[in-house]
């Protein structure tokens, strides 16, 4: 099942000159970018692994792209994120998100069902990946 | 620039077409920079034609390329030698700005490093900080000042030879990204070179800088005391000009930076001169003038008096 976490999430992959032109527009607008992996990709799992540290003072997206393409040498099958940091006062968040890596193997996530008091049922979501502990997923 | 204005075309061109180079160079606003660099700049005539060089050899080499026939990037990464207060840096920010407008870097930005910011204290330390300076520089500038530290031919075990291993497979890999400029001494950079033979064959162009004559050094001095907002009164004048005579015999001398601390020197000197005098109204020309004793109160004067000094130093030997 393929994960569709972020922007762009529902398109094809990004190519690489289209990653490029995507943090062209964040820096010009004046956003840190940084880049992120995880192994575990549930949708509530929002905190990911840095990749180095967000870079701030990058003037040209060619710093960045090649960050990423460490990064995917580094973690092939792992999910890879970028990000572009608002640092403006009163935003000071994430204005845009996101997928530019993942395995080539998604298993998904399966639906848990647990009985509550009464007739109550509740759900939640465990993703296949994660059955196998940290590192040895994928 | 006399060719005769003709529709250029984009694509692959017949022998007849023709390409209207000074279009393309209007077109770049390149000369804007140039005359600004020989307004700003005094002296300094074999640096401003070498950079007039360049800058023709790029404007063709575009042309070229639009014409399909130059399909690599020419070599654009430099080395910059002369002493100190020459004007390295300033040429360095000119070039950037140069290349940008000529569309071969995407930003322009200059990184300034020294070896500090790029050799790292411990093993494994190097890389990664020689890797965030050279991804900070992309799209523009890297310069690299005394870039002779790098290399440090004593120690074995020194951690500035996988710096200059990075440097020299990003130069060579990453052309369109990065542009590197080395500054340094003469001496010094010829020995790096020597023992860098890679480092050397990857830079095209090697400027140097020469040293500045007295009268561009006076010249000089005008031109930042009118930037600063002051003003020489004729014997100060005279008096400078002796100051700079003196001052270019003596050791460490750095050319222009030397003059401008010289002058941040007599300004000092005339503020508490007139500080000395507040019994009476200031006038703005009290305050815009130097006067000969701002000047000739500095130690150059004292170790070697001049016979027309008018300060009271006694006239001893030098040994």
């Amino acid at each position: 099942m393929r994960l569709t976490q972020g922007t762009f999430s529902f398109l094809p992959d990004l190519t690489d000159e289209q990653i490029l032109a995507q943090i062209e527009y964040c820096l010009e607008q004046g956003w840190a970018v940084s880049i992120e992996y995880t192994d575990d990709p549930h949708p509530r799992n929002t905190y990911w692994e840095m990749f180095g540290n967000p870079m701030f003072d990058l003037k040209d997206a060619a710093g960045a792209l090649r960050e990423i393409q460490e990064c995917r040498a580094t973690y092939p099958q792992h999910y890879i994120k970028v990000n572009a940091f608002d640092a403006t006062r009163g935003v000071e968040s994430l204005r845009l998100s996101f997928i530019v890596g993942r395995p080539s193997e998604e298993p998904g996530f399966g639906l848990t069902r647990e009985e509550g008091p009464g007739r109550v049922q509740r759900y939640s979501l465990r993703s296949y990946a994660t059955q196998r502990p940290e590192g040895w997923r994928y | 620039m006399q060719e005769t204005v003709a529709p250029h075309t984009d694509q692959q061109a017949g022998d007849e077409a023709q390409f209207d180079l000074a279009a393309a160079l209007r077109e770049s606003r390149v000369s804007e920079v140039l005359e600004e660099l020989d307004r700003e700049l005094v002296g300094l005539a074999p640096v401003k034609s070498r950079v007039r060089d360049i800058c023709a050899l790029l404007l063709v080499s575009t042309l070229r390329r639009r014409a399909g026939l130059d399909t690599e990037p020419p070599s654009l990464h430099m080395s910059f030698t002369g002493n100190p207060g020459t004007g390295k840096t300033t040429v360095a920010l000119r070039m950037a700005q140069i290349l940008h407008r000529l569309g071969y870097v995407r930003k322009g930005h200059v990184v300034a490093v020294t070896r500090d910011e790029l050799v790292g204290q411990y093993i494994g330390h190097t890389a990664p900080k020689t890797r965030e300076v050279i991804k900070r520089a992309m799209g523009g500038v890297l310069f690299i000042d005394e870039a002779y530290y790098l290399y440090r031919p004593e120690n074995e075990r020194d951690y500035g030879q996988e710096t200059i291993e990075i440097l020299l497979q990003d130069m060579e890999n990453r052309r369109e990204d990065l542009v590197v400029i080395l500054a340094g001494y003469k001496d010094r950079m010829e020995r790096f070179f020597r023992s860098n033979p890679g480092m050397s064959s990857r830079i095209a162009h090697h400027i140097d800088f020469p040293d500045y004559s007295a009268a561009e050094l006076f010249e000089i001095a005008c031109a930042m005391l009118r930037r600063m907002h002051y003003e020489l009164s004729p014997p100060a004048a005279d008096a400078l000009r002796e100051y700079i005579e003196l001052r270019r015999l003596q050791p460490n001398f750095a050319n222009a930076r030397s003059i401008r601390n010289a002058l941040d020197r007599a300004r000092l000197r005339q503020a508490s001169r007139l500080f000395s005098q507040s019994d009476r109204p200031l006038s703005r020309k009290d305050l815009v003038t130097l006067e000969p004793a701002d000047i000739r109160a500095s130690r150059v004067f004292a170790t070697q008096p001049s016979s027309d000094s008018i300060d009271s130093t006694p006239q001893e030997s030098e040994p």
